[in-house]
């Protein structure tokens, strides 16, 4: 049976990506990244002075996330404010960044993530890191490679790639799974993995190996972004 | 081979530089900027394997063997003997607390004013939120240590600041001067840009002044082309 999904893209098929940098003139590093109708603002101030001045770290500076869904990015009006989800996804945002930052020039210092999702239409923690990390590079933080991040998800039996809202709510058979993904480009080393549903052990292999593919694609949407900001 | 690493579009912009062994092209991080192995990373680059790539987003330049990637955006990272802009957050029983807008804040030790100061009048030769041009002397981890002692150091009175990115001094700067002294020339203002971003201007009049910070903000606006100095002259004769 030839899988249809609701969006009428093929498995392998991302929505619409769009990315730019340098979107917040007070910021140290920007970006924004939209998968579809999901869009994501990120900033990034520092390296500054942190506060509390226990948290300071001597031997390196440390990274801080927030991730936060504005009150009207999705349909029903969100309570404003963080919740036990955004703190949650701040903190695996961070974890997804960090492996690929060099901090070590930064001692007792701090620098700060701010990751806005103005549009919701599922896929918000990915669209998420991959503005933030085009955000880290534009503030020229030192990094390693940047991050590329995408969701892939089943759909009853088949799998597919950067599921939208609609896709996100299928109900019918084995109903839907989502598995956001994170990994550094052009590598085989991922640093964002979650599950939520169901999927069969000997088919998360056949899921990364959709997700390589996207990340290229993403990849090459990111690396467009940051070569074309030059020259207004 | 190394023809091979220039990027096209760059290529007919470069002519006019006159110093036409520069070659420039913008990197992302991680990308491979030249392969081989008789490459030497520099600042802002890292050798792994046969590659060369870039740590940072910005411009790589080629300087002989030596690949070096210049910042282009971000915050001001400190380095000795910068001079910068700052203003007195505090005063301490032995020195001044400076805000140098980096990570760490200043420290302006009793000592290296310029003239001898009684413990008990700091604050007659410096109050707080009065705004110094100082000289990093040090850094280290406990913070920055300043100097007033140097040509063109010491107390800004009069006139008013502003803040462009740090990533665009060197641009106003000019090289060895060149593009800031055509700016106070043709404005008759007097100007101190820190390396921080932080631009002090002051004139005889305001008109002179707000000329002189319009030209300012040209240059951070057209940091890419090349011939720049050229294009000042001319928009100073306009303007």
């Amino acid at each position: 049976m030839a899988l249809k999904r609701p969006s009428g893209r093929k498995a392998d098929e991302l929505r619409q990506m769009t990315a730019k940098v340098g979107v917040i003139p007070n910021a140290d590093g920007s970006a924004i990244f939209a998968f579809g109708n999901t869009v994501a603002i990120a900033a990034v101030y520092g390296p500054r002075q942190l506060h509390p001045q226990h948290m300071q770290d001597p031997s390196s500076g440390i990274l801080r996330c927030n991730y936060d869904l504005l009150s009207f990015s999705v349909n029903e009006r969100k309570k404003p404010g963080p919740s036990r989800r955004s703190q949650e996804i701040s903190k695996v945002t961070e974890w997804a960044l960090l492996p690929v930052l060099n901090l070590e020039e930064f001692p007792n210092t701090v620098i700060d993530v701010q990751i806005y999702i103005i549009q919701a239409d599922a896929g918000t923690r990915t669209a998420g890191i991959n503005a933030a990390s085009l955000a880290l590079a534009h503030a020229g933080i030192p990094m390693k490679n940047l991050i590329c991040s995408v969701a892939v998800g089943k759909q009853n039996k088949d799998i597919i790639v950067d599921l939208d809202k609609e896709e996100e709510d299928f109900e019918e058979g084995e109903g839907a799974t989502d598995f956001p993904i994170a990994k550094i480009a052009n590598t085989n080393q991922f640093t964002l993995l979650q599950l939520d549903g169901k999927i069969p052990p000997e088919r998360v292999k056949e899921a990364l190996e959709f997700a390589n593919k996207a990340c290229e694609e993403i990849y090459q949407v990111q690396k467009k972004a940051l070569k074309e900001v030059i020259e207004k | 081979m190394v023809k091979n690493t220039i990027n096209k579009a760059h290529e007919a912009k470069e002519d006019y530089l006159e110093d036409s062994s520069k070659k420039r092209k913008i990197v992302i991080p991680g990308e491979i900027i030249v392969s081989g192995e008789d490459y030497l990373p520099g600042d802002g680059a890292r050798r792994e394997g046969e590659n060369v790539l870039a740590n940072h987003y910005g411009l790589a330049e080629e300087l002989g063997r030596v690949i070096k990637v210049i910042p282009i955006t971000g915050a001001f990272i400190p380095r000795r003997n910068n001079v910068v802009i700052g203003r007195v957050t505090n005063i301490t029983f032995n020195g001044w607390l400076i805000d140098i807008d980096s990570a760490s804040s200043g420290f302006l030790p009793i000592e290296e004013s310029p003239r001898f100061i009684n413990k008990s009048e700091m604050n007659q030769f410096l109050a707080i939120g009065e705004v110094i041009a100082a000289k990093i002397w040090s850094i280290n981890t406990r913070g920055i240590d300043l100097t007033l002692k140097g040509k063109g150091l010491g107390k800004l009175e009069g006139g008013f600041i502003f803040r462009v990115s740090p990533n665009r001094v060197p641009r106003i700067i000019g090289r060895e001067g060149s593009m800031i002294n055509l700016i106070k020339e043709n404005t008759s203002c007097n100007i101190t840009v820190g390396q921080n971003g932080w631009v002090w201007i002051k004139g005889e009049s305001i008109e002179s002044e707000i000329k002189a910070r319009k030209a300012i903000e040209f240059v951070t606006e057209k940091v890419y082309i090349n011939g720049l100095t050229e294009k000042m002259e001319e928009w100073l004769r306009e303007n």
